[in-house]
């Protein structure tokens, strides 16, 4: 089995991040290609999910610059990140726990939602067909994710490994050409680590979505990701397939300490 | 009401094809199947499934699929799946259904037995299975799937899309317009419809052959009995290998006409079964055991105005709600508070059930606590119990409406003949016995007597007014070593009707006392526990506590003292148990399929642990090998404190 790798479709170069005095990423470049799994990995606070959100628009880097499809990226706003087609989930969970987990992923859809306010207020006229279309795609989304005995449980009653799930399905609604995942499997017991995974695998393969994760899980990085990023105090130790970053003598020394 | 099946005549209607195209031309607009897809409940007619089926049936026959073949069918309840049946019956072949959740060697053995050639499956999963085992198939030729999910990976030929297959069959139709007519009209009422495995409690599974004049006439008995009619709805979600699946959703649906509806997955029953409120339910006592434990433990988290309410109807509907049912004589008092607790009470529970327009809800399988069988009563649900087995296509006896009892399973059903044997064990004769045991003439042989009557191999008794009573399996039932009888079945399912306990096995054959393995229902117990504040880490660390032993005890103590009033079965009081740190799993061959304890291999496996009960020790260890669900295996250890339960005189000693 094996998928076509594009061409390079996120290009950062040279980004750097400060918080005040604080230096959250220093000098980073690396690309993203299509249709592949990119992992980024670190120890704790070395800026993973810092560079996430230079990905998304969240934080706006000093220096540096970001090339999406090629052309260069003006300051940006998360929303727009949403209405160029790169979903997210986030490391804690970010959903809407007295809302079902139909509605919540039906929120996925927002962003490509025509009518107004108003006319789906009163679901009226195109608002009433448009909600259907996209009901059905949460559908698809719903019975791809195996989650069709909770639809109309509030999610707040799920247990965690589920509602990781449906924050995933929210993400997927929005049928991204880019997925980013902060930390997918993080607190998941063995069984739903290997659920989440399937989906992963099975989202890039039948969609072709282009996947970039931050997972603190070595075994899972190894084994899904295409190529691996590796960060340490904000800065970029490795960079490559998984048994090259398997076997760098400075990844090694990052994570288990110089005495190693 | 059905077409009456005309075995006489050539073009009568009495093979499932000829019923099935039959209802295509008659009611071709009404709901046949039903199957919720995307959160939808999609419809197709009579016509609609004629079509698929003549589809299916021509794309089979250009597969190379012939008369006498074998079809296997793996999968959970879905439309395609039931189609293939009928289109293999259309081409003279027989369908094969196998318990889907099997691991791939199980089937393996009735694959090989069944002399496979084609198999259609559900999805990805099964394919998988099929293609695990495929080297020990070197008949296998083709693997037909349902669901293409997952399968765009897979490039061998053999492999075919349902849909594909179906395109195949439209041209081969178009070619030959004539072609599927003259194979439909060669099938004969006397030809085997259908190859039901018996779940093999005792040894390998024997292939069950049954003919279609055999499935229409127990269906046919089963309509009657019933008033079953067209506009019926049945929520088919119980293996299609199983006997009474192929009974209801199959050959009654079939003959009756009525609606099949599947569900949308296994996690989905409940919710599918309340959104389609089945006119027409089955269901093993198990299933309607865990609804009640479910209903319980809400009502217990309930508040206290509810709890109140509940309770006191509850025990109205105890006093006179199984007699309403029935229409015997209740006074006035009752008969107004019963239908003030139906108004507030009965009528919304059963709506929670999704049992609101059942006219017929029917258990088996396994006998149910009589409580638990006047519970649904007595809210106003028609439940009854039928006795039956594979070989007689789960039809021998039903309960007639207006004539139920509790302990018994019912009279004859129409064309049954019943005898008891000297040694107890129940005979049967009628339209509705096996053709034979596959491949198995020297089984077929055993198990019909000379004068043509199936031994059951249960042991009962027909009471003053015919109606049957089942004590336990024949070969179950033993003495103890004073020469009191010993039904093990009888004290197990009394002992299950307590929402703490969910399996028990007895010991007590050629013993001095009886015994007990005890097997904690982890979702009542658990939430008793929290409600009580006992923090535990697991299941073998529940089952081992202090309290939940307690309650396990009292229970025992509760049976013990009410098994003292009946002479033939006082001396069956449990004198000591266990309760096991594992719960009893089909993965680890401790249950079949449809969940019985395979009692001797139990009593095998734990051995160490009879030994203790028998010997007096206080406690025993005991380390168990355990099979995963994703086939890894693993060890799970536990010191059983062994528990002695009170016991009581006997009042009256047989004479």
């Amino acid at each position: 089995m094996s998928k076509k790798i594009g061409d390079v479709i996120l290009d950062l170069q040279n980004i750097s991040l400060r918080f005040g005095g604080v230096k959250a990423l220093t000098d980073i470049s690396f690309n993203v290609k299509q249709h592949e799994i990119r992992a980024i990995i670190g120890p704790n606070g070395a800026g993973k999910s810092s560079m996430l959100n230079v990905i998304n628009g969240v934080y706006h880097p000093q220096e540096g610059k970001i090339f999406w499809h090629g052309n260069e990226r003006k300051k940006m706003e998360p929303h727009m990140a949403a209405q160029q087609n790169i979903a997210r989930t986030f490391q804690n969970i970010a959903l809407f726990k007295g809302m079902s987990v139909l509605d919540n992923i039906m929120t996925g859809r927002i962003t490509k939602m025509k009518s107004n306010f108003i006319e789906h207020a009163l679901w009226f006229g195109r608002a009433k067909n448009e909600e259907l279309e996209h009901r059905k795609k949460v559908e698809e989304v719903i019975d791809f994710l195996e989650i069709q005995h909770i639809r109309k449980t509030p999610v707040g009653r799920l247990p965690y490994g589920l509602q990781k799930r449906v924050e995933l399905g929210r993400a997927l609604a929005a049928e991204p050409t880019m997925l980013l995942l902060d930390e997918p499997m993080a607190g998941m017991n063995v069984e739903e680590k290997q659920d989440m995974c399937r989906f992963i695998l099975d989202v890039n393969d039948q969609f072709g979505t282009t996947i970039v994760l931050i997972e603190h899980d070595m075994g899972v990085v190894m084994d899904i990701s295409d190529r691996v990023v590796v960060l340490d105090y904000g800065k970029k130790i490795g960079d490559g397939v998984p048994d090259v970053v398997k076997n760098s003598e400075e990844v090694i020394k990052a994570y288990l300490g110089a005495g190693h | 009401m059905p077409d009456q099946a005309n075995f006489g005549s050539v073009d009568g209607l009495h093979t499932f094809p000829r019923l099935l195209f039959n209802h295509a031309k008659t009611r071709a607009n009404a709901p046949a199947m039903r199957e919720k897809h995307l959160g939808i409940w999609q419809t197709w007619s009579w016509a609609d499934v004629g079509e698929r089926v003549r589809a299916l049936a021509c794309g089979l026959s250009a597969l190379g699929f012939k008369r006498g073949d074998n079809l296997a069918i793996i999968g959970d309840n879905r439309p395609h799946l039931y189609m293939m049946m009928t289109a293999a019956q259309c081409l003279g072949g027989v369908p094969v259904p196998l318990y889907q959740d099997a691991v791939a060697s199980e089937m393996l053995f009735v694959l090989q037995d069944a002399g496979i050639r084609f198999v259609v499956v559900e999805d990805q999963e099964q394919v998988d299975k099929m293609l695990e085992v495929r080297e020990q198939l070197p008949g296998l030729e083709h693997v037909i799937y349902d669901d293409p999910r997952g399968m765009r990976h897979y490039t061998q030929t053999f492999l075919h899309d349902i849909h594909e297959l179906m395109e195949m069959g439209r041209i081969h139709d178009r070619n030959h317009p004539d072609f599927l007519n003259q194979e439909v009209e060669q099938g004969h009422f006397d030809d085997v419809s259908v190859m039901l495995y018996t779940s093999g409690t005792t040894g390998k599974p024997k292939g069950v052959c049954q003919t279609h004049g055999a499935f229409i006439a127990a269906a046919q008995g089963g309509v009657e009995v019933d008033h079953m009619a067209a506009d019926g709805d049945i929520l088919c979600y119980l293996p299609m290998a199983w006997v009474g699946d192929h009974l209801f959703s199959y050959a009654q649906a079939l003959v009756a006409g009525f609606t099949i509806n599947c569900p949308e997955s296994g996690d989905t029953v409940m919710t599918d079964l309340r959104e389609i409120g089945p006119t027409y339910y089955f269901a093993p006592p198990r299933v309607f055991e865990s609804l009640l434990t479910s209903v319980m433990i809400r009502m217990e988290d309930a508040g206290a105005i509810k709890r109140k309410l509940f309770h006191y109807f509850m025990d109205v509907a105890k006093r006179c709600g199984a007699e309403i049912l029935d229409g015997k004589p209740v006074s006035m008092g009752d008969r107004l508070n019963y239908a003030l607790g139906n108004l507030i009470v009965y009528g919304p529970l059963r709506n929670v059930l999704g049992l609101s327009r059942v006219r017929v809800a029917y258990t088996a399988g396994a006998a149910i606590g009589p409580e638990l069988f006047r519970f649904y009563r007595s809210m106003g649900i028609n439940l009854k119990q039928f006795y039956g087995q594979t070989e007689t296509c789960a039809y021998v006896c039903l309960q007639p409406d207006g004539a139920i009892k509790f302990d018994s399973v019912g009279q004859p059903a129409p064309g049954v003949e019943i005898k008891i044997a000297d040694n107890g064990e129940v005979l049967v004769k009628g339209p509705m016995l096996l053709k034979e045991y596959y491949k198995r003439p020297e089984d077929t042989a055993e198990s019909i007597n000379a004068d043509g009557y199936f031994m059951t191999g249960d042991a009962g008794f027909l009471d003053e007014d015919g109606h049957l009573k089942i004590i336990d399996r024949a070969k179950d039932v033993g003495k103890l070593s004073n020469g009191a009888m010993f039904a093990p079945n009888y004290i197990e399912n009394k002992l299950k009707f307590f929402q703490h306990i969910k399996e028990v096995v007895c010991f007590g054959h050629q013993r001095d006392m009886v015994c007990a393995f005890v097997n904690i229902d982890v979702g009542a117990v658990g939430n008793w526990a929290e409600r009580r504040g006992i923090s535990y880490s697991g299941y073998a660390d529940l089952a081992g506590k202090p309290e939940v032993l307690e309650l396990i005890r009292e229970c025992v103590e509760q049976i013990n003292a009410g098994l003292i009033h009946d002479t033939m079965v006082a001396d069956s009081q449990i004198h000591r148990f266990l309760v096991l740190h594992k719960e009893l799993d089909p993965d680890d061959d401790e249950l079949t399929r449809t969940r019985k304890v395979r009692r001797n291999f139990v009593a095998e496996k734990y051995k160490v642990l009879i030994d203790a009960l028998y010997s007096g020790k206080a406690n025993q260890f005991i380390e168990t090998e355990v099979k995963f669900e994703d086939g890894r295996r693993g060890k799970v250890s536990a010191d059983l404190k062994i528990i002695d339960a009170k016991t009581f005189p006997i009042v009256k000693k047989a004479a």
